[in-house]
């Protein structure tokens, strides 16, 4: 891991200006968030593509399907609670239902928004995104991937759901390219595999280390596209070892682990599965670092369920 | 066309209507007919669009945002061939082209819509992007007067009058019935003029039924400028069949062929 720290919503508000220079059909829609989300960059620079809607997330998103039928890329921003708790009628069938060009970029997901507490983390918003049709989503777990994810998004025809955090986050090293539905194997190891996304996959990262201390070698993998989900590595992974951990800062139901078990269950994968996430609790107040304590998301977690499975090995 | 024209034209696709919900034995007369005088007018005499053409990038826009009534809209469709007439036939059906409520993949349909309060917003976005690409067209959207007690219809108010949109038109259908009973008594909307005055809309009040007056109201707003206008139709549920005007059960129940058989008569040219 590298010492270089990055907001991804910087990211996100610098490949956003980066993407309106080249093409000027981009056009960006925000909720009174824009300063959060850093969509105020663009508006900065191209404040007659840029609108402000203002509380009101409904008749953003529903705005952004009648924008996108006449040709623009639009990406609309907000919370990720409200863009996709909100607004998630309007995404249904303003958006998806017509396969429109919206990219929902929700920022401040998860638990790590900290002191603003249970209202706005959300921790629902995967799978919120994945169970409506035509929808991609994706969860970047740097900076460097952000504008990879946003770039993808702008490029690809249809809505995506790209879902950022309010944190800082350490930049990882060697995470090779992005492409979409593909996952990045990040490490190689035959006794447990790991797959995480967003921030989680920083906190795979210490946890495979300090395995390899305990001689419990892991693979971690990258699964930054949650929809497609890249079902041939996840098979050709769990082909190689015994037992899978799944981490992700969003609940334990729908989102991540529920895509890669439903995989396992179909394919009839006999692999032992441990689940790192929020248990079916809501979040509360409190700085980043102590909620992923609370809430059982940090490296030491993964590190005693990967023992518990390996004792069982 | 003239108004005779347009009235005979208007009768005739309310005998569509009535057919092919007949057929289809489920979908919402009561609507369809109410706005049968204001979308046959607005197709005629005012749209300007290019049925060969579905995706000109210079027509006008039309998004019916009560998305039940789309029968009517259908008929209209079908009558200026933007698909085969056939296709009215199977409305409803598996694997059919006309959807329940309006799918974008009909030609002539940009956005889907059926679940309330979503249009507005949907227009807005296409008045936008007309602006901002210094395009001409106008931008109609119809609202159902049960459907304004949705609060996205009023962000999206909101919003319009704050973007200047002088390129859009909303016409509500003020038929005064929704599903469950009067509008008045399920959830007072009044006083409806005033509330779109008071959210920097211009409002022109009208008999929803009467060609000219439809036809004046167009031309009205589109002289308005800096802000959106609103042509509020007073009409009737299920005009022009006895049976069915002002009639709750019409609202979402298809006719027999008991009952078609005698709309079909009512609604003969004479």
């Amino acid at each position: 891991m590298s010492k270089e720290m990055m907001y991804q919503r910087d990211v996100y508000g610098n490949t956003l200006v980066e993407l309106g220079k080249e093409d000027k059909s981009i056009v960006v829609l925000d909720a009174d968030l824009s300063g959060s989300t850093r969509t105020s960059f663009f508006n900065r620079e191209f404040p007659d593509r840029f609108f402000n809607f203002g509380v009101a997330e409904q008749n953003m998103i529903s705005t952004a399907a009648g924008l996108a039928s006449c040709g623009k890329t639009v990406f609309a921003s907000t919370f990720a609670m409200f863009a996709t708790g909100r607004a998630w009628d309007q995404l249904r069938n303003s958006v998806c239902y017509s396969n429109m060009n919206v990219k929902i970029v929700g920022t401040h997901a998860g638990i790590t928004v900290g002191p603003d507490g249970a209202t706005h983390q959300a921790l629902e918003d995967i799978a919120l995104m994945r169970v409506i049709p035509n929808m991609t989503v994706i969860v970047p777990c740097d900076g460097p991937q952000t504008k990879d994810a946003i770039k993808a998004a702008a490029k690809m025809q249809g809505p995506v759901y790209v879902r950022l955090g309010r944190a800082k986050v350490p930049t990882i090293e060697g995470l090779g390219n992005f492409e979409l539905g593909k996952a990045n194997v990040l490490k190689h190891g035959l006794d447990i595999a790991i797959f995480a996304c967003g921030i989680m996959i920083q906190q795979a990262l210490i946890a495979s280390e300090e395995l390899s201390k305990s001689a419990i070698e892991c693979s971690v993998i990258n699964m930054h596209t949650i929809k497609p989900l890249d079902v041939d590595t996840i098979e050709k992974i769990t082909e190689q070892v015994n037992s899978i951990i799944i981490c992700e800062e969003h609940s334990v139901i729908g989102g991540l682990g529920c895509a890669i078990e439903e995989v396992l269950a179909q394919r009839g994968r006999g692999v032992r599965v441990a689940r790192i996430g929020v248990n079916n609790r809501f979040g509360q107040s409190g700085n980043s670092k102590d909620l992923l304590k609370e809430y059982n998301l940090q490296a030491e977690d993964i590190i005693e369920a990967a023992k518990k499975l390996h004792s069982k090995s | 066309m003239n108004e005779k024209d347009l009235t005979k034209k208007a009768a005739r696709m309310r005998r569509d209507v009535i057919r092919m919900l007949e057929i289809a034995g489920s979908g919402h007369p009561g609507g369809s007919l109410s706005a049968a005088d204001i979308l046959t007018c607005l197709f005629f005499n005012v749209l300007r669009h290019r049925p060969r053409e579905p995706q000109w990038p210079d027509r006008d826009r039309f998004h019916m945002s009560k998305g039940h009534c789309c029968p009517i809209w259908y008929a209209l469709l079908a009558d200026f061939g933007y698909f085969p007439k056939k296709e009215l036939e199977s409305l409803r059906s598996l694997g059919a082209l006309l959807q329940g409520h309006p799918d974008s993949k009909i030609p002539g349909v940009d956005v889907a819509s059926g679940s309330l309060g979503q249009g507005l917003s949907v227009s807005m976005g296409m008045a936008l992007a007309g602006k901002m690409d210094n395009k001409d067209y106008r931008v109609y959207c119809l609202l159902g007067d049960g459907e304004i007690q949705e609060g996205n219809v009023w962000e999206a108010a909101m919003a319009c009058a704050h973007f200047k949109c002088d390129n859009l038109c909303a016409i509500l259908d003020h038929n005064r019935f929704q599903i469950d009973g009067r509008v008045e008594d399920i959830m007072n909307i009044e006083p409806i003029a005033d509330k779109w005055k008071a959210f920097g809309w211009e409002v022109i009040g009208i008999d929803g039924h009467n060609i000219n007056e439809i036809l004046n109201a167009f031309e009205q707003a589109k002289k308005i400028k800096n802000k959106p206008t609103i042509i509020i139709a007073k009409t009737i549920k299920g005009k022009d069949v006895s049976f069915m005007e002002n009639v709750v059960d019409f609202h979402g129940r298809a006719p027999t062929q008991e009952e078609a058989v005698i709309a079909l008569k009512e609604l003969a040219d004479e």
